[in-house]
């Protein structure tokens, strides 16, 4: 009693300090429940409207990275299998789907936009179980994106005539797509809906940490009654991805995912008639002035860059706050870090989940290794962590230089360099002093400084006194070194059409 | 007596001046007949990077010019060029085309040179878009340039090859360095004294003589090069350039075309040159102020 009684007392005279979390934030376990999901204990390949079983005879495991524990079983796709897919994408190009009315290819589109809606619970548990993202992303933001890509895909089947004025389109044939981890299911609906929508046959390689989401999709596609070979969805590693660049008889090759791997593709298919798009890396600048709306900027900062555990081409991974608010910013940043929740992904509470697999935990610690020998000063969060799993706290790191490798490259995970500016034309320049190009983000209560800024920063998606928000109608892609073409709205549908006059 | 003509000593332009290469060399390309066109610069690598430079540094202001005033510009361009035209048939003519086609040829580019003007304020409004978002935010997507557009123009077509790679690019607000025809050269440079008389900044333009051979590696592998265009004709060059773009993920377009044709001049060679950006801004949302008012 006497205890409690010391401890009333000592919130009350602490009321006006900052806040003390240090004695623990602790929610009770709100679980999401994974009864209704059953998977199979073994994923084959999804050629030409059959799940079948891969040439090469092999297969891998995808885990859980909350617990490293295997999900499942999926097949790896070698040449032979990458050849199987293409022979029966193109057979259904030809024969059925370049055939087919530009209104029965929307329907259908429509049609697996409503499946999935109906298994989007399902979806939801899935992705966080085999990604590690919170269920509460899963839940609100991908999987609800990943449909209305696809309803708002299927309604341009029939409209192609009106978005490109005075030119005549037409189809590219076979579409060769491969896609990160960090998005699974949401990359999917990026680059299927589209192709589909512009009467293309489709050839998906999802990334080799998280298959199942489109392995369920397969089953979603299935089911809709899609012909088959339109969508062919093959499992495996870069070797995977290597015979889909390579394939003769791609059209087109659509990949999102690291600048280096986009280098290599855009050199593969030197001299070839494919078409290409690159939605690549990032290290996108956030800029808070000191007129900004702190508190809400503090939010923007943390959703910007722990948003999906950092695992973001877009992250706002580069913090610039103006030097009069930069303590302010600073503190409560720290504070508020404190309170970020990490743990079980599938746990409703959960803020941060795991790290998406072992081979990325390894490269962000190799990171945070690289910054504190840079010299920059660490913080982290003083959260505690499961004991298994993949999980790393929240971390930011001050008085860093803009030349240091924490502030030039890619980390993909949740920290965040901190850099200081005095005026403008300073921070105009130290946030496009980067080869990448992919976002950035300006707090800031004056309108006509936020267009100033948006024109001046060389990023292809700006986010004012927000941050990470996504929508099907909202054209997304990169400058420099962060890739070409655009994905999302009107835009996203020239990176899949042929143009004449 | 008989007057000594004047010969005309061709230069390269770079940030609006007119050096000679900085490598002292040159080269004798040759008319039909095999006479000696001129004597002209045979552009080294630290010349191509020297135009880099200057096309970087006049970027910004040429991309934040109005597109008001860039459509003045253009269109500035080609009164200049009508009022060459005796010069650019000469030139041409001299180069091996017929006094007819010469005349066809720089009357083209003239025109060309207009149309492209008319579009610098107009095809924004035609190729961006305001994005009708689910949540409470106002977003559109415009077009901003590229940034530094290397050129290799044509071999054939000294002049409306030359036009209609270069116009498009600057229209659009890039800056621009141009390999001329190496064979072909001649009104490449009194283009550049067009452009300089034109009120168009120094450093927008900047025209090179030389061989393809020689400098084609600099146009894919400089790394301050956004995009680079590729109309030269030669399949291997091309493919040059597209395997060494990866360096910095440059954006490379091979045109292959009869440039005397209508389809050769279009918007979509503008917007091959700009970048798409798309800006969200929160909408404020007070509760009780609901629609009908």
């Amino acid at each position: 009693m006497a205890k409690t009684k010391q401890e009333k007392t000592s919130l009350s005279t602490n009321n006006k300090a900052s806040f003390d979390f240090s004695g623990g934030w602790n929610y009770s376990p709100s679980p999401e429940s994974i009864s209704h999901v059953k998977l199979k204990e073994r994923y084959g390949l999804y050629i030409d409207g059959k799940f079948v079983a891969p040439e090469s005879g092999k297969y891998f495991r995808t885990s859980n990275p909350a617990t490293e524990k295997a999900l499942a079983e999926v097949a790896h796709a070698n040449e032979a299998d990458v050849d199987k897919a293409v022979k029966a994408a193109r057979k259904a190009y030809e024969n059925v789907w370049s055939k087919l009315s530009a209104k029965e290819r929307g329907k259908y589109i429509y049609r697996i936009a409503r499946l999935m809606q109906e298994r989007s619970r399902e979806l939801a548990v899935v992705e966080t179980m085999d990604a590690g993202k919170t269920i509460r992303e899963s839940r609100d933001v991908d999987v609800p994106l990943a449909c209305s890509h696809f309803f708002y895909y299927a309604g341009w089947a029939d409209k192609l005539e009106y978005a490109f004025p005075n030119r005549k389109v037409s189809s590219l044939g076979v579409a060769g797509q491969i896609i990160p981890w960090n998005f699974p299911l949401l990359m999917a609906a990026w680059k299927i809906a589209p192709a589909l929508a512009t009467g293309n046959t489709v050839v998906l390689k999802p990334a080799e940490t998280t298959p199942l989401t489109a392995m369920l999709l397969a089953e979603i596609i299935h089911e809709s009654g899609l012909p088959a070979g339109v969508v062919n969805i093959v499992t495996g590693f870069g070797d995977t991805g290597a015979a889909i660049v390579n394939h003769e008889d791609v059209n087109k090759i659509a990949f999102t995912g690291s600048t280096n791997v986009g280098k290599i593709i855009q050199k593969a298919i030197a001299g070839t008639s494919k078409k290409l798009t690159l939605e690549l890396g990032g290290k996108s600048a956030n800029i808070i002035f000191e007129d900004a709306p702190i508190d809400q900027a503090v939010e923007g900062i943390v959703n910007g860059i722990f948003f999906n555990q950092g695992h973001v081409c877009c992250a706002g991974s580069r913090l610039f706050v103006q030097e009069s608010v930069a303590n302010e910013v600073i503190r409560k940043l720290k504070d508020r870090l404190d309170t970020l929740y990490v743990g079980d992904p599938l746990d409703k509470n959960t803020d941060i989940g795991a790290i998406n697999s072992r081979e990325q935990y390894e490269t962000i610690q190799k990171y945070i290794e690289i910054g504190k020998k840079e010299g920059a000063e660490m913080y982290e969060s003083s959260c505690s962590l499961p004991k298994n799993g993949l999980f790393i706290r929240p971390t930011l790191f001050t008085n860093v230089a803009q030349s240091g490798r924490i502030a030039q490259e890619e980390i993909f995970g949740p920290v965040l360099t901190i850099q200081t500016f005095r005026t403008i034309d300073e921070v105009i320049q130290k946030a496009n002093n980067s080869p990448y190009g992919l976002a950035a983000g300006v707090w800031t209560d004056k309108g006509s400084r936020i267009f100033n800024l948006t024109t001046k920063l060389r990023a292809g998606v700006v986010w004012a006194n927000t941050y990470n928000k996504f929508d099907p109608v909202s054209p997304f892609g990169g400058y420099k070194e962060s890739g070409f073409g655009r994905e999302g709205g009107l835009h996203g549908l020239g990176a899949y059409l042929k143009m004449e006059r | 007596m008989e007057r000594l003509e004047i010969l005309k000593t061709y230069k390269i332009f770079i940030g609006g001046q007119f050096p000679r290469t900085e490598s002292g060399r040159y080269y004798t390309p040759l008319d039909k007949k095999g006479q000696p066109l001129a004597n002209m610069c045979l552009s080294s690598r630290k010349d191509f990077r020297n135009a880099v430079v200057a096309a970087r540094k006049a970027f910004g202001s040429w991309s934040e010019r109005a597109a008001f005033n860039r459509g003045q510009i253009l269109y500035r361009i080609a009164e200049m060029l009508e009022g060459r035209k005796a010069q650019f048939v000469e030139e041409l003519v001299k180069q091996g085309s017929t006094k007819a086609k010469a005349k066809q040829e720089v009357e083209l580019s003239t025109d060309r040179c207009v149309y492209y003007a008319g579009w610098c304020d107009k095809y924004q409004q035609i190729f961006s878009s305001v994005n009708p978002v689910a949540s409470s935010h106002f977003n559109f997507s415009a077009l901003e340039p590229m940034g530094v557009v290397g050129i290799i123009a044509p071999q054939t077509n000294g002049l409306i090859g030359l036009v209609s790679t270069i116009l498009p690019a600057i229209a659009g607000g890039n800056t621009c360095v141009v390999l001329a025809s190496e064979n072909s050269p001649l009104c490449a440079i009194t283009f550049a004294e067009v452009l300089a008389t034109s009120d168009l900044p120094g450093g927008v333009v900047n025209i090179l003589t030389g061989t393809e051979k020689e400098l084609v590696d600099q146009f894919h592998s400089h790394m301050d090069v956004n995009a680079v265009v590729y109309s030269g004709g030669n399949a291997e060059h091309a493919k040059v350039i597209e395997t060494g773009a990866d360096c910095n993920v440059k954006r490379i377009f091979i045109y292959e075309q009869d440039f005397f044709k209508e389809t050769a001049e279009s918007p979509y060679y503008l917007t091959d040159l700009q970048e798409l950006k798309t800006t969200w801004h929160p909408i404020e949302q007070i509760g009780g102020a609901t629609g009908s008012y």
